[in-house]
């Protein structure tokens, strides 16, 4: 825990032990600051989405919703008539297949890069960082005539390979930074047992660096999940869009009703899982955000 | 001298383990790209029935000449430079006063990566929702709350303000999570360095120039990186919140991209477009990286 | 024929730095040989190379006849304990000792045998189901000596095993070591920089010093006619007193006394005298060489006084001796005697021995 002021306090400090007051009021003044600022919208979308149509748009903004002005018709409408329950699937089967792809590609050349040394490693680990920078409207044009030259359009590959592609410089950068800390004796002593490179990766060392492949993978589930642009322009069936699509997508019927509700609510509930996420994992999110970003 | 056996069999392996990635690499982000310069030297467009005909560098001279790409372009700029420099100096002022033990650390940290987190699109359409003219809570808050204004704004509606509506919807997605970088970054800063330092009789403001900044300042420099790129790419926040509007007031690179290839099929200008961007985005992280590395070899250390 | 063979082994990572230079060595069925030397000397070099982890740069490793060079370690048919011990985090302790075993496609029923025969002269029993992490040091130890013990491998190669166990455990797990290995008949290779495991453990002792082997032979043979000074100050503790001196007419003087010089010896101007402060003696009849001095410092080993004393006509010149501990003498004026046949000689410039 490191402070910005010295720890040698000048006279004037109270009873605070060794602080001095003000540091410690812009401390708490920038707590509250932060979390209010970051969760203010969600939770502003979270309230509209329960508040009754007539709440929604009266004349001065309704911020809790008085007893009667509570509903859950925006939910229900959503899975009734929208039938959101579709997308939710389509969306994590998207993620959850990118995530273990990416994975599972991403870990053995991470592995490679870390203990064997190949040639043009160095080349290959500059490719690796350099491409994320790539903003992905570059991307999106020469994958389109690819989608559109193999028949692609409408088929789940069209974006688990960009996803997993996308996600897997942040894996490799990250597992290889934990491949490399791991001890050298015990792949040693695989080898000397008799382990193969694969079964040796396979069965001694990705056991041990689970921690790693579950930061990695949940930074990825993250990306797929929330993915626009492709799944926007390669999803055109509606029984196959993900959620940020068939979100964005709802409503604007007619010009002057904007289902403000539904929209919340389904904005909701394509949070949820993240939000979860992170509320479970947000030690292991940071970690692997900035080891692959120290990395560079 | 006998064969390195042992060398021979690793590099073996290692490029079986490897070549998938590489692969899935090279197909995803080097085609398209490739595919792009290429492309750009065709035209392929409605006029030509989608047929692919040779053009040369026509379509660079067009797009030499296209007031809304320079547009585009400009709006692009503004919204990086201003994003940049609003999360930079939000997000260090966040992380430098986080930097301190308190209870309920776990707690801000969740909220500050909850904007990151969340979907874009969906985030575009909260602030939407915010910025909203009539109902739009900003609105109520300035008007009821704050009393700055009487009336309430048409963000979305007007050009400048859109502009700031969408930096802001920007800001609140990244500043956090820069925040949550750089005090990860503070914190591998050794307390000792600070304590020798306010022995010798440095003020806290010396403190913060002298060590905080050139120790972090790999890490700034490197987020700013990534934080430009991605800005300079930026595309589901401005299309779903303002949809490049209004009358092109918000409209991206990105955004003219999007809409010349998916709204008026003209392929080959838009890999022209594409290919452009490229090299600007290319040349500034170039120039970027020369600057990173001198600073590097200034402050006399490897960060990690 | 179980015999491992090194011939000529040359390990060089640029033209520089050649931990291993030319090493030529045999190990025999039932042969237990240490390798024995200062870090750096080239020993877990030397090791890791007859496992295969290490790539030889120049010779051969003939295991079994064979040359071993381009094999794999899970080809070379050897098993090995590491000082860290290496187990498996994830694997229970019966798991990690059967590891080599299924991957070499064992039929259940053999690995099970295999393992309880170690297990119950290893005292493993108990420990089959844990984790490595509910494991202390020295039942690691047990665990990873088990894992090598069933594989029946054609050589046993040892890194240090004993380093990271404390000092009373460490002389326990010796004694075990040296009984189970007793009773193995492929060659074992032993690696530690602790001269006392060497000589405890070992039918054989190769004292290896930069790269080069120093001498090779029986722990006695060792002790007791070292090849060069080296090795005289390598092996033996506490370490043999190692002094420079000047031939004067046929003898060597040790401050104000002289000591005989043997024939050989005759034709040098300087040479290095040895003698180990456990044959420094208090003097009795007969004695012709003696030393006098005073004492300056006293360490207490238990049975005996480690005595440090400074020769009389030499102010620099320490001799240090070995002497029982309820032994009385005076600290002021002290006499040494210094048997004739104790005293190693050796060359000045080569260290080598004079015979």
């Amino acid at each position: 825990m490191t402070t910005t002021q010295p720890s040698t306090t000048p006279p004037a400090s109270e009873a605070q032990g060794n602080r001095i007051p003000w540091q410690r009021l812009a401390l708490w003044a920038t707590v509250i600051f932060t979390v209010f600022f970051s969760l203010g919208p969600p939770i502003w979308e979270l309230l509209t989405s329960i508040k009754t149509n007539a709440a929604i748009t009266a004349d001065s903004v309704v911020y809790l919703p008085a007893f009667d002005q509570f509903t859950a018709e925006h939910y229900i409408q959503l899975f009734t008539r929208n039938r959101f329950h579709i997308y939710i699937l389509n969306s994590l089967f998207v993620a959850i297949v990118s995530t273990v792809l990416c994975l599972g590609i991403g870990s053995p050349a991470a592995y490679a890069l870390a203990r064997l040394q190949i040639p043009g490693e160095r080349i290959v680990l500059t490719g690796v960082m350099g491409v994320t920078l790539f903003p992905y409207i570059l991307l999106f044009l020469g994958l389109l005539r690819l989608v559109q030259f193999a028949g692609l359009a409408n088929n789940y590959l069209a974006l688990i390979i960009p996803y997993t592609a996308i996600n897997m410089p942040l894996t490799i950068l990250v597992m290889r930074s934990f491949f490399q800390q791991l001890p050298k004796d015990l792949e040693d002593s695989a080898k000397v047992d008799g382990y193969n490179v694969v079964q040796m990766l396979w069965q001694i060392i990705l056991p041990m660096t689970l921690p790693a492949l579950v930061t990695t993978g949940i930074l990825a589930f993250i990306f797929a999940w929330n993915e626009f642009i492709f799944a926007l322009t390669f999803i055109t069936r509606e029984s196959m869009k993900t959620i940020p699509v068939a979100a964005a997508q709802l409503g604007g019927t007619s010009l002057f009703e904007v289902p403000y509700g539904p929209l919340a609510a389904a904005t909701i509930i394509g949070t949820l899982p993240l939000v979860l996420l992170v509320l479970f994992f947000q030690r292991k999110i940071v970690q692997g955000l900035t080891a692959g970003s120290v990395k560079g | 001298m006998t064969q390195d056996y042992i060398r021979q069999r690793e590099r073996r392996t290692g490029w079986y383990l490897t070549l998938p990635a590489i692969f899935v690499l090279l197909l995803v982000y080097a085609y398209p790209i490739i595919w792009a310069f290429i492309s750009s030297l065709f035209t392929e467009n409605l006029s030509t029935n989608l047929e692919q005909e040779f053009s040369g560098v026509e379509n660079y001279v067009r797009l030499a000449l296209d007031g809304r790409f320079w547009n585009s372009l400009w709006n692009t700029a503004v919204f990086t430079v201003a994003s940049l420099i609003i999360e930079l100096v939000l997000g260090l002022g966040i992380a430098l006063t986080l930097d301190q033990a308190f209870r309920g650390r776990g707690f801000v940290r969740t909220a500050a990566i909850l904007p990151w987190a969340l979907p874009t699109a969906l985030i575009a359409l909260a602030w939407r929702w915010i910025f909203n003219d009539q109902f739009g809570v900003w609105n109520d808050m300035l008007m009821n709350w704050f009393h700055i204004i009487s009336e309430p704004i048409s963000w979305l509606g007007d050009p400048t303000w859109a502009m700031v509506a969408v930096i802001a919807a920007d800001a609140w997605k990244t500043t956090s999570f820069v925040a949550i970088l750089l005090l990860a970054g503070l914190q591998s800063i050794s307390q000792d360095l600070y304590e020798a330092h306010a022995i010798d009789g440095a003020s806290p403001w010396q403190s913060f120039r002298q060590i905080t900044l050139p120790l972090i300042m790999p890490q700034i420099l490197i987020a700013m990186l990534f934080r430009f790129a991605l800005a300079f790419g930026i595309f589901d926040l401005v299309l779903v919140m303002t949809g490049g509007g209004p009358g092109g007031a918000t409209e991206m690179v990105s955004l003219y991209i999007y809409d010349t290839v998916m709204r008026y099929l003209d392929f080959g200008y838009g890999a022209a477009l594409v290919v452009v961007t490229f090299l600007i985005l290319i040349t500034v992280v170039a120039i970027a990286g020369l600057g990173i590395s001198k600073i590097r070899t200034a402050t006399g250390e490897e960060s990690s | 024929m179980s015999t491992l063979e090194l011939k000529n082994l040359t390990k060089a990572y640029s033209r520089q730095v050649v931990p291993v230079k030319e090493l030529n060595l045999n190990v025999e069925k039932n042969e237990f040989l240490t390798l024995v030397g200062p870090s750096g000397c080239g020993k877990s070099t030397i090791l890791r190379m007859i496992a295969g982890l290490e790539q030889v740069t120049d010779g051969e490793i003939l295991i079994n006849g064979r040359n071993v060079n381009p094999l794999p370690p899970k080809e070379r048919n050897i098993a090995m304990v590491f000082q860290s011990y290496a187990l498996y985090p994830h694997m229970t302790v019966y798991e990690n000792i059967a590891s080599g075993l299924k991957l070499r496609k064992m039929p259940a029923g053999e690995i099970q045998k295999r393992i309880q025969d170690a297990s119950q002269v290893l005292g493993l029993d108990a420990l089959m189901d844990r984790r490595p992490s509910k494991l202390s040091g020295g039942q690691r130890q047990r665990v990873a000596l088990g894992r090598a013990l069933v594989r029946e491998p054609d050589a046993f190669l040892l890194d240090e095993p004993l380093s990271n166990l404390d000092a009373l455990l460490r002389e326990q797990v010796r004694a075990d070591l040296k009984q189970i290995f007793e009773r193995q008949k492929s060659p074992v290779v032993y690696v530690t920089h602790d001269q006392t495991e060497a000589m405890t453990l070992s039918t054989k002792v190769a004292v290896l010093s930069d790269g080069y082997l120093q001498q090779l032979g029986a722990p006695n043979d060792i002790y007791k006619t070292p090849a060069n000074k080296f090795v005289a100050g390598f092996i033996g503790s506490p370490q043999m007193n190692l002094i420079d001196v000047e031939q004067v007419g046929g003898a060597v003087l040790l401050g104000d006394f002289k000591i005989h010089l043997p024939a050989a010896a005759q034709s040098e101007r300087t040479v290095v005298l040895g003698i180990r402060p456990e044959h420094v003696r208090l003097p009795e009849d007969g004695d012709t060489q003696t030393i006098r001095g005073n004492v300056f410092l006293v360490e207490n080993l238990g049975m005996s006084d480690l005595v440090s004393l400074r020769v009389h006509g030499d102010e620099n010149l320490v001799i240090r001796a070995l002497i029982p501990a309820d032994a009385t003498w005076e600290r002021e004026d002290l006499e040494l005697a210094l048997p004739l046949q104790s005293i190693h000689w050796f060359r000045t410039e080569t260290g080598a021995r004079i015979e």
